[in-house]
Parts: structure tokens; C-alpha cells; sequence
């Protein structure tokens, strides 16, 4: 039995997915760049996925450009906005808790010569509005800010941020992979000029994403070559992905609120189940403004590596912001900028909850989980040490 | 990152968890800002290493590392259990993926750091022994709670 609660890392492609996407890796393999009929159906194809991401986000067809990926839309973003904006400004605003496609993409950025702010988060995980108008000058070009947050799940007030961009006319990118088909999105709305997207968050397959682009708004090529995606995005279209893509978007959309209300009762009931039965624990994120279905918890005086190969051996699939597992001695930089000291953002644990996720299994974890937590503590000498101090 | 059957072993079924009360040494070494911490206690007779057991805050491989060092030093001599170093921690784990092997350090210091305590105790000197920079013990530098 495998439990997977680890849908922000990526989810199971949905049937109706795949049996969209098999005749386009089968029998309708042609380009759909060139002119017989086994490509024209392809081209159809493309089209009518195009159709469904822009519906998705209340865009037009036009405004919708298929991409590798979300690292991919969020380094276009602002490597092309950069570099189309650079006679008007050097200045970008991003907060400290992106994603590393767009942290990473600012360092790079920097190192050419761009200054970027990074706004700083409340214990929540959201940014003040107010940091973002103070942050604001003369020059700058771009502001990044995510919809969701992959760890915490913190939603940002995106509305308000995007009119204050549009008020100052500068270009409003949000890095949407987490929000996407779990949270309603409006470009319109919302004032946002560029949103990344990705196909596998969201019951879709890996390797394709998409970028909308306002029109209007300037902003150079990433990949250079052929003219496929209206000049903008070379490379021959990922028909397959793409097609599944549109199918994911189009499933997530029509039942988004449905879905959403049913993930939000699993997410507090889980959140609920743990905070109560396991002492010294404590959420990250915010208790409302979050995706409804990610829960982050941590767990004073253990490890989260050795919580999730505990959970492993239960068949339960997690995540952790610690260090352990992120390859590095420093533990999660979403955690640690929401104030946490690193001894608890190393004993965090990510539970997202996802489409094929039952109530049942919310049960499970929350039987499971505590004596988990409690053999850990057992051989913990920082559990040893807070036991004798308050005795 | 694949752990070795060993190390789920010694991680899933830790030898040597807990504490002595009339510990002959304790050694902690670590930080809980890395994510490691090892607390090792020892128990000594006549020169030999009567027991040892330990606790432990990290990441599987700490664990595996913590209870195979106390399993090796068990009823050796004092200068025998100089020589359980790092890499024959490593070693008779079967190895630990490369971003690890600090842990495997981490359990010598453990080690070592008892071994020190003890010999301050008692007023003698261990031959090859060094005093562990990593004691955090001695200096108080276990994280504050809040």
C-alpha cells in the first residue's frame, strides 16, 4: 500500500490525461508545423489545449505560450523582461520565499548587473503590501511574486499586489505551478502580466508548462530558433504534453471548487488530528490563506529525514524541509523566512494532499504519525535535555 | 540517495539507545543548525569499555553511525576504541552516500568526546586522544528553547 502525500512535488497523471495524450505519442506523431493531415490534426490539437489555458485563467488563446516547464516560464520571465526592459530600469522585486527557478534566476540576474529586493515574509508566509510600495522605485521594472507557496502553501494577496504594479506601470510576473487548478486565478482580475504554469502539478504530465504573456507586454525569447509559438518560443511543440496539459487544466477548472472545499476539510482535519495528538508541534503557514491541500508542521527536537523514512516504511510518500534532505547543511529558505530557528525547520514535515487522496488515508497518517514522532524524541538528546530542564 | 541495508538496519532498529545515569564519559558533539546533534555515554572498567549507548537528533545515517559506533566500541580497551574511526563506522555500515559521510565523523567525535570527558574525570591522559573542538557540552552551546 502506498499513501502518496506528496502531491506539491509532483501528482499521478489523471487517466483521462493519458487516454487524451496516447494518440498523440501513438498515431499522430506528425509536426505540427507542417501541412498534411496527420499534423494538421495536431495543430487542432494544440489549439483547442491553448483554448483551455486561457479559459483556465480568464486569458485570450493568443496570450498562451507552451513552454519546457515552470523553471523554464519563470526564467523567461524575468530574463526576458529583463533584458527587453533594461533602458528603463535595472530594479526587480521578488520576496524571499520563491521558488529556486525564479531565486535562482535573480542571483544570475544580479550578477548581470540588476539589483533585486527581496521581500521579506510575516510569520505566515505572506508579504505586506506596504513593504511592497516602500520597496518600489523609479527603476524598477519587474515584480515577481508567487501565487502559493510550494512548502508553506501561503497564498499572497495577488489582486492587490497586481494593482499596485499596474498603478506604477511595472510588469506583474506570479509564478503560479502551485496555484494553477487549485485556486482561481482571473489575469483580468488579478492585474497579472506574466504567469508560470506546469502541466505535472496538476494531474498533468512532466516536461511541459506554459507562460502567459499579456499582450503588450515586452518581453525577449528565451530559446531562439524556429517560429513556433508565434516567434516567441522555439522548438517543436511537445504535442503529447501539451495535449495532456489542456486536459488536466480543463479537469482541474471544471471541478476546482468542488475539489478545493473537499481537499480544505482533509488539510484541517489532518492539520487538527496533529497539532492535537502530538505535543511540542506547531503549523507552518498561514491557518486560512493557504492551498487547501498542503499541510507543513513541525515538530520540535527530531530530524524530518528520519521522519520521512519512518513514514517510508508505512508506505506513506512525504516531504521535509530539512537539510538532510535537501542536499545542503542549510534546511528549507522558506522555513527559515518565516522566522523558524533551524532545529524545527529541520524537523519539518509536508504533507500536500491531492486528487486521489482519501479521507481513509488522512486516517492512516494521523494513526501513524504519532508514535513516529514519539520513537524519534525517545533517542533525541534535545528531547532528553527539555524533559530534565522542566522536571 | 540509497542508504545500504545496513544502515536501514541500524536505523530502523537502533542498538544502544539511551543513557547511562552513572556514565563513566559523555561526549555531545554537533549542532542542532546543521541538524545533527550525537550524545554518547560511556560506561568503563578496568580500561574497558563496559557498555555504551547513545542518543541521537539527525537524519537516518546519524542514527545508523551513532548505534554502530556504540556497537563497535563495546568491550574494547581504550586504545581498540581509538580505532574505531570514521571510516570503519563507514566501513561496517557498508558505506554512506557521499553527502553523509560527515555523520560518520560526527559519530568518531561523539566518541572521542566521551573518551575525553572521561579521561578529564579521572586526571589522566589518553594517548592519541585530542580534546574534541566539537564538544558542545563543554562550551554550552546547546540551542536555546523558546
Amino acid at each position: 500500500m502506498t499513501i502518496y502525500f506528496d502531491n506539491a512535488a509532483t501528482t499521478k497523471p489523471r487517466k483521462e490525461v493519458i487516454d487524451k495524450m496516447l494518440p498523440f505519442i501513438t498515431e499522430n506523431y506528425g509536426n505540427p508545423s507542417s501541412i498534411y493531415k496527420i499534423a494538421r490534426e495536431n495543430k487542432t490539437a494544440v489549439d483547442e489545449a491553448r483554448d483551455n489555458l486561457a479559459k483556465a485563467i480568464n486569458a485570450k488563446a493568443n496570450e498562451i505560450y507552451f513552454t519546457a516547464g515552470g523553471s523554464e516560464s519563470d526564467n523567461w520571465a524575468l530574463k526576458g523582461v529583463a533584458d527587453s526592459c533594461s533602458d528603463k530600469g535595472r530594479h526587480i522585486i521578488t520576496t524571499a520565499i520563491e521558488h529556486h527557478a525564479i531565486l535562482h534566476t535573480c542571483e544570475f540576474l544580479e550578477s548581470k548587473g540588476f539589483e533585486v529586493t527581496y521581500l521579506p515574509v510575516d510569520e505566515y508566509g505572506i508579504i505586506s503590501i506596504d513593504d511592497l510600495k516602500n520597496a518600489i522605485r523609479d527603476d524598477t521594472i519587474l515584480i515577481s511574486v508567487m501565487f502559493a507557496n510550494n512548502e508553506i502553501g501561503s497564498v499572497q494577496p495577488i489582486k492587490e499586489i497586481g494593482s499596485i504594479a499596474r498603478e506604477k506601470g511595472i510588469v506583474f510576473h506570479t509564478d503560479a505551478v502551485q496555484a494553477l487548478g487549485h485556486v482561481p486565478i482571473d489575469v483580468e482580475e488579478m492585474n497579472i502580466d506574466l504567469l508560470s504554469a506546469s502541466g505535472h502539478k496538476l494531474y498533468g504530465p512532466k516536461g511541459i508548462g506554459m507562460l502567459y504573456i499579456r499582450k503588450g507586454i515586452k518581453i525577449k525569447p528565451l530559446i531562439h530558433g524556429g517560429a513556433q509559438e508565434r516567434n516567441r518560443r522555439a522548438g517543436t511543440e511537445n504535442v503529447p504534453g501539451i495535449v495532456g496539459f489542456g486536459e488536466a487544466v480543463k479537469l482541474a477548472s471544471a471541478e476546482l471548487e468542488q475539489e478545493s472545499k473537499r481537499l480544505a476539510a482533509l488539510r484541517d482535519k489532518l492539520i487538527d488530528g496533529i497539532l492535537s495528538s502530538i505535543p511540542h508541534s506547531r503549523l507552518n503557514g498561514h491557518p486560512q490563506k493557504r492551498l487547501p491541500g498542503n499541510v507543513n508542521i513541525s515538530f520540535e527536537f527530531i530530524e524530518g529525514e528520519s521522519m520521512l523514512l519512518l513514514l517510508d516504511m508505512k508506505g506513506i510518500c512525504a516531504s521535509s524541509g530539512s537539510a538532510c534532505t535537501s542536499g545542503s547543511l542549510d534546511p528549507s529558505h522558506v522555513l527559515l523566512a518565516i522566522g523558524l530557528p533551524h532545529e524545527k525547520a529541520h524537523g519539518s514535515l509536508r504533507l500536500t494532499l491531492g486528487h486521489f487522496n482519501t479521507e481513509e488515508e488522512v486516517d492512516v497518517i494521523l494513526k501513524e504519525l504519532p508514535p513516529i514522532v514519539s520513537r524519534l524524541r525517545e533517542m533525541s538528546p534535545l528531547y532528553e535535555d527539555f524533559i530534565k530542564n522542566n522536571k | 540517495m540509497q542508504y545500504s541495508e545496513k544502515v536501514m538496519d541500524h536505523f530502523m532498529n537502533p542498538r544502544n539507545v539511551g543513557e547511562i545515569e552513572d556514565a563513566s564519559g559523555v561526549g555531545t558533539v554537533g549542532n542542532a543548525k546543521c541538524g545533527d546533534i550525537m550524545k554518547v555515554y560511556l560506561k568503563i572498567e578496568n580500561g574497558i569499555i563496559e557498555d555504551a549507548k547513545f542518543k541521537t537528533f539527525g537524519c537516518g545515517a546519524a542514527v545508523a553511525t551513532s548505534s554502530m559506533a556504540t556497537e563497535l566500541v563495546k568491550g574494547k580497551t581504550i586504545p581498540e576504541a581509538l580505532e574505531v574511526t570514521n571510516k570503519a563506522v563507514m566501513e561496517a555500515l557498508d558505506g554512506l552516500p557521499p553527502i553523509k559521510v560527515h555523520c560518520s565523523c560526527l559519530a568518531e567525535e561523539a566518541l572521542h568526546a566521551a573518551l575525553w570527558d572521561y579521561a578529564q574525570k579521572n586526571g589522566i591522559v589518553i594517548e592519541g586522544l585530542e580534546q574534541p573542538v566539537n564538544d558542545i557540552s563543554e562550551h554550552e552551546e546547546i540551542p536555546e528553547e523558546d
